[in-house]
């Protein structure tokens, strides 16, 4: 497995130059010139030369390049412009507040996604699998966004069960941080509930109709063991893999989420930099979001060997 | 040369999946529901509604009435005219950067699975490196950077959405090459161009179509996403996004100015979804 791993981390490692190519490129789209946006509303000339020294912009592109890079590969991702603070140590101090609001959110995922999948497939063409399919496919179609404000208007607004907006660290008063997150998490978790019922069907689908499913109902064992030991225990491996590729979706959700119920995590962070033209976090959210993806990718492809040890190469 | 001219299978396989399509009705409750908000957006400048950024100053955040249909925003517009013509900015949205995801996409997946080799390799490691930034934080990035309007956020959204083309178009390619039509039309001497054209295209045309539709209703929730936090369309043109991050400040005071844009959102997506769905089932080749 070590092995395995370190190979598929050698992998990685053009993908990941490639990526903070894009990265550094995205600069490179700004319209005019990039030293006038990062000095604002100071436009005194000395201040633009010490800046374009600053930042090597007198170089030519791909020394540029070569100085971002290299300063990124050592966990320098610059300053931010706002708060004067190393992007890294920003964004590692924002990143538990979202990691927090993921983990409920796939919790809640889970907890809807698998049994209602698993039962949609086992009553295939039945109402319960009509119904199962209509509530998935309107999870999908439902922006998040509007589904976090309909909740506001519902939940806090009208019937004053849940706080509207805020955060409080589970660390400091774990109910209090429970109550203020709930409604948040099944925003963000909703969608991924839909995605997850999918995939949890279709796999399914295929399981039950395997022949050692078939073996185990001979046998005369019970249908919640052939479907809870036999069929679900193997449908399992391709939804772990969804599960951890669905990094990505919690990740581009959780901007929303944190901008309607004003939670200070990654995605506020990276909506703050975008309005406050904090472009040097705006890139190294991009690609610390992107490493994270290739890690969790790399996570998948492991937890598939594991599932599955017939897999000689995953 | 005559031997290969002719490929019938496309036509009769559309014909097939037609008579499929017609008999889904969840996919024509889809196809019905993009029809009218289609219908709405193209006639937007002709129906009898007044100006989306006309304002009342006396019917400020009105609930629904006989002289205003959805009630009226903060500052007393028609919510219904600025909906009818939010669906222009939003299915505008929707076909404009799918379209520029495919555009880009089958071409270069095209490229990468005929050509294979160095390109194949190059093009390949590009798609996942975009792949690897989340859809809609790319998006965001690339808004930011080519600044807030409409026309950049459909580019954004476009980019990000390119590289599933690739992926898609670079394995069907790459399927229909060991098809024995296109080793006939390779041995008869037909050139590279013509058998893109006459033979991949039309045969990989039919998941593209599906991955598109799916697609579109992506773009539109994206595009929404972006408007919402103020990074497309710019007011005071209307976009149901726009019409929802300005809807939450009244919530309490007015709560159909955030009921309409999200129900329109959700009608069209689902409507896309629905569509997208009832063609993957008609042209799935295992389902005939």
């Amino acid at each position: 497995m070590l092995g395995f791993l370190v190979r598929r981390c050698l992998i990685a490692i053009p993908t990941i130059l490639l990526i903070s190519v894009f990265v550094f490129g995205l600069q490179k789209l700004l319209p005019g010139d990039p030293v006038l946006a990062m000095a604002g509303e100071d436009r005194d000339p000395a201040t633009l030369s010490l800046l374009r020294e600053k930042y090597h912009l007198n170089d030519p592109v791909p020394v540029q390049y070569l100085t971002w890079v290299g300063n990124a590969a050592t966990g320098d991702l610059g300053i931010s412009l706002r708060t004067r603070q190393p992007v890294l140590q920003l964004i590692g101090e924002k990143l538990p507040v979202t990691i927090q609001l993921a983990v409920m959110a796939l919790f809640i995922a889970l907890i809807i996604g698998i049994p209602t999948g698993v039962l949609s497939a086992y009553r295939k063409g039945t109402w319960v699998d009509w119904l199962s399919n209509v509530t998935a496919l309107s999870g999908l179609s439902v922006p998040n966004f509007w589904l976090g404000i309909m909740l506001i208007l519902l939940v806090s607004v009208r019937l004053g069960w849940l706080p509207a907006s805020g955060f409080v660290a589970l660390g400091d008063d774990p109910l209090k941080s429970l109550q203020t997150m709930i409604m948040p998490a099944f925003v963000l978790g909703s969608g991924l509930a839909a995605t997850l019922m999918r995939h949890t069907r279709a796999a399914m689908l295929g399981v039950l109709k395997s022949d050692y499913v078939r073996t185990a109902r001979a046998k005369g064992l019970g249908e919640r063991t052939v479907l809870v030991k036999h069929a679900l225990r193997n449908a399992l491996v391709p939804i772990v893999t969804v599960t951890t590729l669905l990094f990505g979706e919690l990740l581009g959700g959780a901007v929303l989420t944190e901008q309607i119920f004003t939670i200070p995590g990654f995605g506020k962070l990276v909506v703050d930099a975008v309005f406050n033209r904090d472009y040097a976090v705006v890139q190294g959210i991009v690609l610390c979001t992107a490493v994270g993806f290739i890690a969790m990718n790399i996570l998948a492809d492991a937890a598939y060997r594991i599932l599955n040890p017939r897999m000689s190469d995953a | 040369m005559s031997l290969v001219t002719a490929d019938p299978l496309p036509q009769r396989r559309s014909n097939r999946a037609l008579s499929k399509l017609r008999a889904n009705p969840a996919a024509l409750l889809g196809l019905a529901l993009v029809s009218f908000f289609l219908a709405v957006a193209i006639l937007a400048p002709v129906l009898p509604l007044p100006g989306p950024a006309a304002t009342d100053w006396a019917a400020v955040r009105k609930p629904p009435s006989a002289a205003h249909w959805l009630g009226t925003d903060e500052i007393g517009r028609d919510l219904l005219a600025r909906m009818v013509w939010g669906a222009q900015a939003s299915l505008l949205a929707g076909v404009v950067s799918v379209s520029i995801a495919v555009l880009l996409g089958v071409p270069l997946g095209v490229a990468s699975g005929y050509l294979r080799g160095w390109t194949d390799a190059m093009i390949s490691r590009i798609t996942e490196a975009l792949m690897a930034a989340p859809f809609l934080i790319l998006a965001i990035a690339l808004a930011a950077f080519l600044g807030p309007s409409l026309t950049n956020a459909m580019i954004a959204i476009g980019l990000s959405a390119m590289p599933v083309f690739i992926r898609l178009s670079r394995a069907q390619t790459m399927s229909v090459m060991t098809e024995d039509y296109v080793e006939s039309a390779h041995a008869v001497g037909l050139g590279h161009a013509a058998l893109i054209w006459r033979y991949v295209l039309p045969n990989i045309a039919a998941p593209i179509l599906v991955q598109a539709t799916l697609t579109i209703a992506t773009a539109i929730i994206a595009e929404a996403s972006l408007s919402f936090l103020g990074l497309g369309q710019q007011p005071p043109a209307p976009s149901w996004g726009s019409m929802l991050n300005v809807a939450k400040t009244f919530l309490d005071q007015a709560p159909c100015m955030a009921m309409w844009p999200g129900l329109a959102i959700f009608l069209v997506v689902l409507g896309f979804n629905l569509l997208g769905d009832g063609l993957l089932d008609a042209l799935d080749p295992k389902e005939s």
